[in-house]
């Protein structure tokens, strides 16, 4: 039996065929590709999960300064925030709180686990793990969406791009959006083609996202997108359990992506040339030798 | 040894110190390849930023990330954050230079000039593509294109007849399937290197066996 799969279409025909969820498909490829045992494979997700957590709890409880200095304290703000203000409900707010606050970890050089980049390490962590902690969900369910994530991942690394220099935040952020997205999917008990039809909405959504970073540093927008992802992904999961969708198969959402990506201007790539990257007044505040004694000084 | 096939933990992972797989996770795995090819303790390192590395290295902590490598740090290793004590701790003297003119082909490249007491010079050019993932360019004076991704045999030689067939042999002996293999060389008959990417785990005393021939001058075992 050969559990490798190219694409979406591949994977839903494994799904079927064997009437199993993405992450038992993607868990027997990764057995038979990478010739690991399923426990070996158990004991790296829970060790990703593991770092999640601690990237997302260290930042609320004990927010440090960023490397650029333009990030801190933000997700202890928002942990902070007068309940009568909180507008989202348990669930979303926590993922927004969590998104900001890996983002914080990684900024300030603590340890992150990329899913896809470290740019948009906030997304997956903060969408499974609030919904782990809001919601009736086991471990075991909250190790399958990490799972199902990293499939959704896979078949847009292989056709696509996770790269923000190459096509734009779309390629970051969009991408653990639809990879968070068709994680939620899978948790909540949906089937494999809500899972991808989840993800093609989450891409649609995201869709043209440039990548602006200012001063180039992985901080701001960063950070924020790194919330809107998430937010984005209970979104779309929501509507595809509901079979609400855009009738765009995943494969095709994730070529037209990569298609927009690569039709960005270069200054909306990773250049800091255009986008947020070149509002005047962020400009004023973090002039360049501002910026590099921040980072002389960084602890 | 890493696998060649996009699996579960390269889309989740890697796990890092951040904040960038490229600037930050990717300029450790440089670094720590450059010290395994280095023979010997380095006792100073000069780390030459070009492209996007030269203009925004301090706000990524590239250049913590490339003196954590030189001592042994994994990218996922916090000791990264105070790589500049750790380093004047072992008596490891760092600079750095950035040089916006030169064009070399890629946004993120590094060169690492590494020095001793006793004089052994070795210059390791690295690119860093995305994703953490690296690529070593340049060893010396001669150009070299591999990824650490496989274990991996750099052999320096004379460029001598009959060389790489006494290395492949040993090879065959000690079991070992060649997935590529590829000589770099300065000139016909000069210093050269040959890199060979296996499939399997290379045994120590295959070192030791290559260096036995009267051409070879260099093995070294790279694995990130």
């Amino acid at each position: 039996m050969n559990w490798d799969f190219k694409n979406a279409k591949e994977l839903l025909d494994l799904c079927q065929e064997h009437n199993m969820p993405i992450s038992e498909v993607m868990i027997k490829r990764e057995m038979q590709l990478g010739e690991v045992s399923r426990e070996s494979i158990r004991d790296r997700v829970d060790k990703c999960l593991r770092i999640m957590n601690v990237a997302v709890d260290k930042a609320i409880s004990d927010p440090v300064k960023s490397m650029g200095g333009l990030l801190g304290g933000e997700a202890n703000k928002m942990r902070h925030l007068d309940e009568s203000k909180r507008i989202c409900g348990s669930t979303i707010y926590g993922a927004i709180m969590s998104a900001l606050a890996v983002a914080e970890t990684n900024a300030s050089m603590g340890v992150i686990v990329a899913a896809p980049t470290a740019g948009s390490a906030g997304v997956l962590p903060a969408v499974i793990l609030s919904l782990y902690e809001n919601e009736d969900i086991s471990m075991d369910t909250l190790r399958r969406g990490l799972v199902n994530a990293s499939a959704i991942g896979y078949i847009i690394t292989r056709n696509g791009s996770v790269s923000g220099a190459e096509a734009g935040c779309q390629a970051e952020v969009g991408s653990a959006c639809a990879m968070a997205a068709s994680a939620l999917v899978e948790m909540m008990g949906g089937t494999p083609e809500q899972c991808c039809n989840a993800a093609s909405v989450a891409l649609s959504n995201l869709l043209g996202l440039v990548c602006d970073p200012v001063r180039g540093l992985v901080e701001v927008p960063c950070q924020t997108r790194n919330a809107i992802g998430a937010v984005g992904a209970y979104t779309a999961a929501q509507l595809a359990l509901a079979d609400i969708g855009i009738n765009i198969p995943l494969d095709e959402m994730v070529q037209i992506t990569f298609d927009v990506g690569r039709a960005l201007p270069e200054s909306l790539r990773e250049t800091a040339k255009g986008g947020c990257a070149i509002a005047p007044t962020i400009c004023a505040m973090c002039s360049k030798e501002a910026a590099l004694d921040k980072a002389r000084k960084f602890m | 040894m890493s696998n060649t096939y996009i699996g579960m933990f390269d889309i989740i992972g890697p796990v890092m110190v951040g904040p960038s797989s490229s600037h930050t996770s990717g300029a450790a795995t440089i670094a720590w390849m450059a010290r395994q090819i280095y023979t010997g303790t380095p006792n100073s390192v000069k780390y030459t930023l070009y492209g996007s590395f030269a203009d925004t290295y301090l706000g990524h902590g590239t250049d913590r990330a490339l003196i954590g490598g030189m001592l042994g740090y994994k990218p996922d290793d916090i000791r990264i954050r105070k790589a500049y004590e750790h380093a004047r701790k072992e008596g490891i003297r760092v600079e750095f230079e950035t040089d916006r003119e030169t064009d070399t082909g890629h946004p993120n490249t590094v060169d690492i000039l590494m020095n001793n007491e006793i004089g052994h010079e070795l210059l390791i050019r690295g690119v860093s593509v995305g994703g953490g993932r690296v690529r070593i360019r340049r060893i010396n004076d001669i150009d070299v294109d591999f990824t650490g991704e496989y274990s991996t045999l750099l052999i320096g030689h004379l460029d001598k007849t009959g060389t790489i067939a006494f290395i492949t042999n040993l090879l065959a002996e000690h079991k070992v399937n060649i997935a590529t293999l590829r000589l770099f060389r300065e000139a016909k008959g000069k210093n050269a290197f040959t890199v060979i990417e296996t499939d399997s785990f290379i045994p120590e005393d295959l070192k030791e066996a290559i260096l036995q021939h009267e051409s070879v001058s260099s093995v070294d075992l790279i694995e990130i």
